[in-house]
């Protein structure tokens, strides 16, 4: 295939849309921040739609261009890897309401030519998915080969087959949930409300002088990073240790070790993450129950689904989308026919443990991945 | 490679093209025979998750779970076979595992170690102690098998529930036998049922 600008690394496009939201808003222009790796073959059926999570971005195995941290999923995306550029064309896309170039709070409105702020609609899983289908139209491919994510990527994953499930033949969630129970809500709103009861907020219009809330986006980020742990872990890295010091201070520095590690997940995460997106994709989080649309039977959401390959892994140590939920998505998938399969890895590292070296995840994924090729 | 040899029976004597849920699926070898030779949508459940991993690894459609729970999830005739290998002794009430197979499957192979073969008897009466032999390998106090069963126990449980035996394959030292006298000659059985 002869070079084409739409597809690389880095790559960014306004598209002129509208994009139907869930808030019953029309939403033009659609700008989108995304990176391709490998080629699309002749027939186009190789194409890897990989879903990010909260936090993450389009730089899925290339480096970020703020921290310059390598991608986030280079233990799975790569040379010799089950995600693999040399077989599959991938596609991983900014998030509709993010910061990393996809339209969200932080872009320029057009009709004002200042930054959207808190003027942006409210958004949901189903609206990120819809514009994410809507770029796929402009990149010319009508069907997937897979569509993959963890966490909020699994939320993604899961309203695809629902919204478009013709146009998705196997469709990977990870440590994911069908809906945003009351605890996972609640975690949520004491992250926004910190966010919110930082003064330098001013109702989300602090874009002009460059002085963000960045004291209440990183207690947010504290109380998230918790949940993203398991205790065990905790235990295991930090236990009670002391930072730097031989006695407690009697004082309220950061005295132990996960103190000083949370303040500095917190900090850092201020740099390469805008508040205002936090607060939004957070809600789009909350408003996410794939049930309720129909009668609050998850099973009837997957009745579409059936020509879908699935494949749920969820990790024994995660207890922000603990291994039930998993199971809650697969029964429904049972009852609705759809060939699923489902496993619970063991992991010490909580809801992180999609991203980091399990090397079962790989195999699973890897082994998963060619059987549908070998079907297609 | 070459099948257990219930498994094998079972493979023999399902249709091809049909669809299947292998409860107990191991690391999924009777899956592979069944999707490779006989073009059969097989699907599995298992509760080891080293055992899950291994079987979705090669492409099966497997879920993690248990008989005893998650079976209630599937719905009614959704399988042509229900398959229950070397499982229905380990579960906490096989009677109900057994009316869950019938209810997602049109038919259901169930195949089990028979406890009233000579070589369990003998243990029990010359020594006293529970058995621990070829196709029993593990001491009383760390066996999965919770629910020890009989042929003939079995072919009771199957009239009182007035099942139909579609068919029925005794096996002793891996090798086929005659069904004569089975409750006592055989160390396994495969059987065939439906409604």
């Amino acid at each position: 295939m002869e070079f084409d600008q739409r597809f690389g690394l880095n790559r960014h496009l306004v598209l002129p849309g509208p994009l139907a939201l869930d808030a019953g808003l029309s939403f033009a222009p659609v700008e989108f921040a995304y990176e391709t790796y490998g080629v699309l073959n002749a027939d186009r059926s190789n194409a890897i739609l990989i879903c990010h999570a909260l936090t993450g971005d389009h730089h899925v195995a290339s480096n970020h261009p703020i921290t310059g941290k390598p991608g986030w999923w280079t233990r799975l995306v790569g040379e010799g890897l089950p995600i693999d550029p040399a077989r599959h064309f991938i596609i991983c896309i900014n998030v509709l309401g993010s910061c990393l170039g996809s339209s969200g709070p932080a872009s320029t409105d057009p009709a004002t030519g200042k930054p959207y702020g808190m003027s942006f609609p409210v958004i949901t899983i189903a609206d990120m998915v819809r514009a994410q289908a809507l770029l796929l139209d402009h990149l010319g491919i009508s069907s997937l080969q897979a569509v993959i994510g963890g966490s909020m990527g699994g939320m993604q994953v899961l309203n695809w087959t629902i919204l478009f499930p013709e146009r998705v033949r196997s469709a990977v969630a990870i440590a994911t949930t069908a809906r945003h129970s009351a605890q996972n809500i609640a975690f949520h709103e004491v992250g926004r409300q910190a966010i919110m009861a930082d003064p330098k907020w001013r109702g989300g219009e602090y874009y002009g002088d460059n002085d963000p809330p960045a004291a209440g986006l990183a207690v947010a980020r504290m109380a998230a990073h918790i949940t993203y742990l398991s205790e065990a872990g905790l235990t295991e890295k930090f236990g009670r240790k002391l930072q730097s010091r031989e006695a407690k201070s009697f004082g309220f520095d950061a005295d132990f070790q996960i103190e000083s590690y949370l303040r500095h997940q917190g900090i850092s995460f201020t740099d390469r993450f805008d508040a205002n997106s936090y607060l939004y994709i957070t809600r789009a989080m909350d408003y996410y129950d794939l049930a309720e649309p129909f009668d609050g039977v998850l099973a009837k959401a997957f009745a579409k689904a059936r020509n879908t390959r699935f494949c749920v892994i969820s990790f024994d140590t995660d207890w922000l989308y603990p291994t039930a939920e998993s199971r809650h998505i697969v029964h429904a998938l049972n009852a609705a026919g759809a060939p699923v399969s489902f496993v619970e890895l063991s992991s010490p590292f909580g809801h992180d443990a999609f991203l980091l070296d399990v090397p079962e995840q790989n195999r699973i994924i890897d082994g998963f991945i060619r059987a549908g090729e070998q079907r297609a | 490679m070459s099948l257990r040899p219930d498994l094998q029976i079972i493979a023999d004597n399902v249709a091809d093209g049909s669809r299947i849920l292998d409860v107990g699926c191991g690391d999924g070898s009777l899956m592979a025979e069944l999707r490779d030779q006989h073009s059969v949508d097989a699907r599995g459940m298992e509760l080891d998750r080293i055992n899950v991993a291994t079987a979705m690894a090669r492409g099966l459609s497997v879920i993690q779970g248990d008989a005893d729970v998650d079976l209630v999830e599937y719905p009614d005739q959704s399988f042509d076979y229900a398959i229950l290998s070397q499982t229905l002794q380990t579960t906490r009430r096989p009677d109900l595992v057994l009316d869950q197979l019938l209810r997602i499957g049109r038919r259901a192979f169930v195949s089990f170690p028979n406890f009233a073969h000579w070589n369990v008897r003998w243990s029990l009466m010359w020594n006293g102690r529970m058995p621990v032999t070829r196709l029993l390998p593990v001491q009383w106090y760390e066996t999965p098998n919770i629910h020890h069963l009989t042929i003939n126990d079995f072919r009771d449980f199957v009239a009182a529930r007035g099942l139909t035996v579609e068919g029925e394959w005794f096996l002793a030292g891996d090798k086929r036998i005659s069904p004569s006298a089975a409750n006592f000659r055989a160390e396994h059985a495969v059987f065939l049922l439906r409604r």
